[in-house]
């Protein structure tokens, strides 16, 4: 997996959090769902403080989560198994990801495979099973409109965008729910921050980093040049902001106001745009 | 992306912007002179849209501000604060004589998106808390050599991270629904320009995304690595 140290700014981390890293290391060196990536993440540091200390502190060890946030949580691993295993299969697929790009994509993979298994330490019992998936978007026919998915670099790239723009609007979609639990709402934004990054470098290497529109690494008002995906970017060229008309109070065009925010997406909508990808 | 003309906002030297919106806030909220001491001072103001109510904020004679957490208001200054350093800091990457240079077209549409961007969040966030928002702040680039491609693209990394964990670490802290969402909305775009910025500097390497979660910084440790960019000094208290 790919573990870096964050420009030494993990580092600053005090006591308390090494206290809860350490409990919380131990008490999945004890358990049987520690899984090897979440404990490399955590002997490298990577995994941050408030993260590894939900379950040792919001919740005290081994008690229940709140319904509402298993829900939450449920949903957000439901969107990381469809993600880590599409890039399980890409990485997989011999002569898809030319050698200049492997290393995007093993970056990627190896972070959603991290989200799953993070997500999965959390809800323990309650951690809903990896469905059966159908990355063709046939909903188990294997013939949807993304077939060549897998021996199509370009098909590839542009399902992988659709993920990772829908990975962003789906947890910001969630915050709200989130809220009265602090520690799940950091855990959960400390991951949708890393969805925008991933989402940013796909949309770019779509466009051979050439930064110019569509292929730039934020979304222009709610354009995509990915056909099929238009739910993804539905109600992204929002410029209304806390009931501001953001157009009146700046000299900055429409456009690039568009840019400026990423809009959130319901559950249902996130639902309903992956729905063709899940068998069952 | 955009052209690389701009007026109004975007186009105002950082400092001039800066002056000129401190006397603004001292008349909106009524505050001359050793007045502007008092503890409990706080900007405040009924805006029709945005915020509505007083900050927690209060500005010493000496232009330091103290933003007090328990008040969600100076969540959103805390933002306010750090959108108006990357915004500044952007807008003289772009203005700077060697900026056609030193980046190609393809980084110089990234680096007016980016400016644009941040301009929009500092002027959101003026609106939104009309006469609740701190001074402006008088940015402190000293170090930065904006004729320099690495000078200033490490100094936007460093921006973008702490942008994000900034947001990811203050979000605890707010108490409405919707000022939540517009944080969230936010700090995705972050986010884009850390990933941005961090490929420009090593293309095609794992760097866009560092670890498989960002950090969420206290604002303690968020402002110690703000201050040297910073001219005024900033406290947050109750976080």
């Amino acid at each position: 997996m790919t573990t870096h140290s964050s420009d030494g700014v993990q580092s600053i981390i005090d006591p308390a959090v090494h206290e809860a890293l350490h409990s919380r290391r131990s008490a999945i060196a004890k358990g049987a769902t520690a899984s090897g990536l979440v404990l490399a993440g955590l002997r490298m540091g990577t995994v941050p403080a408030a993260l590894a200390a939900i379950s040792t502190s919001a919740f005290g060890q081994g008690a229940r989560l709140p319904t509402a946030v298993i829900g939450v949580l449920n949903f957000a691993l439901r969107l990381e198994y469809l993600e880590a295993e599409f890039y399980n299969k890409g990485i997989a697929a011999s002569g898809l990801i030319p050698a200049a790009d492997r290393t995007i994509f093993t970056t990627i993979q190896a972070h959603e495979n991290v989200h799953v298994t993070y997500l999965r330490d959390l809800l323990g019992t309650s951690a809903r099973p990896k469905p059966t998936f159908d990355y063709s978007a046939g909903n188990g026919s294997g013939t949807g409109p993304f077939a060549d998915v897998f021996t199509n670099y370009a098909t590839f790239l542009a399902v992988a965008q659709a993920f990772e723009d829908t990975g962003v609007r789906a947890y910001k979609g969630q915050a709200g729910a989130l809220k009265p639990y602090k520690d799940v709402l950091q855990a959960a934004l400390s991951v949708h921050s890393v969805e925008a990054r991933h989402a940013a470098e796909v949309r770019r290497l779509r466009g051979n980093f050439m930064d110019n529109e569509p292929n730039q690494g934020w979304i222009t008002n709610a354009t995509t040049d990915v056909p099929g995906t238009a739910a993804v970017y539905a109600g992204d060229d929002n410029v209304i902001q806390l009931g501001i008309d953001v157009r009146s109070i700046t000299a900055v065009a429409t456009k690039e106001i568009t840019e400026a925010f990423d809009e959130p997406l319901t559950m249902a909508a996130v639902l309903a745009i992956v729905d063709p990808f899940i068998v069952g | 992306m955009s052209t690389e003309t701009v007026s109004g906002a975007a186009a105002r030297s950082p400092s001039a912007d800066m002056a000129q919106d401190r006397r603004s806030f001292l008349r909106r909220a009524g505050l001359a002179g050793a007045a502007i001491a008092l503890a409990g001072c706080g900007a405040s103001g009924k805006d029709i849209l945005g915020v509505d109510g007083a900050s927690g904020a209060v500005v010493g004679p000496d232009g330091s501000i103290t933003l007090n957490f328990a008040n969600e208001l100076d969540v959103l200054n805390y933002a306010y604060a750090l959108e108006q350093l990357e915004a500044a800091f952007y807008v003289t990457v772009v203005a700077n004589a060697s900026f056609a240079s030193i980046f190609t077209a393809s980084e110089r549409r990234v680096l007016i998106d980016i400016r644009d961007h941040e301009v929009v969040h500092k002027d959101f966030l003026a609106a939104a808390l009309g006469t609740a928002r701190i001074p402006n702040l008088t940015p402190k680039f000293g170090a930065i050599n904006f004729a320099d491609r690495t000078s200033v693209l490490q100094t936007a990394r460093t921006f973008e991270d702490l942008g994000v964990s900034a947001y990811n670490g203050a979000a605890r802290y707010l108490v409405s629904e919707a000022y939540l969402g517009v944080a969230g909305k936010i700090v995705s775009v972050e986010a884009r320009h850390a990933s941005a910025i961090r490929d420009i500097l090593n293309n095609r390497s794992a760097d866009f995304a560092p670890n498989a979660f960002d950090l969420g910084n206290t604002p303690q440790t968020v402002l110690t690595a703000a201050a040297p960019f910073i001219t005024e000094s900033i406290t947050v208290v109750n976080a």
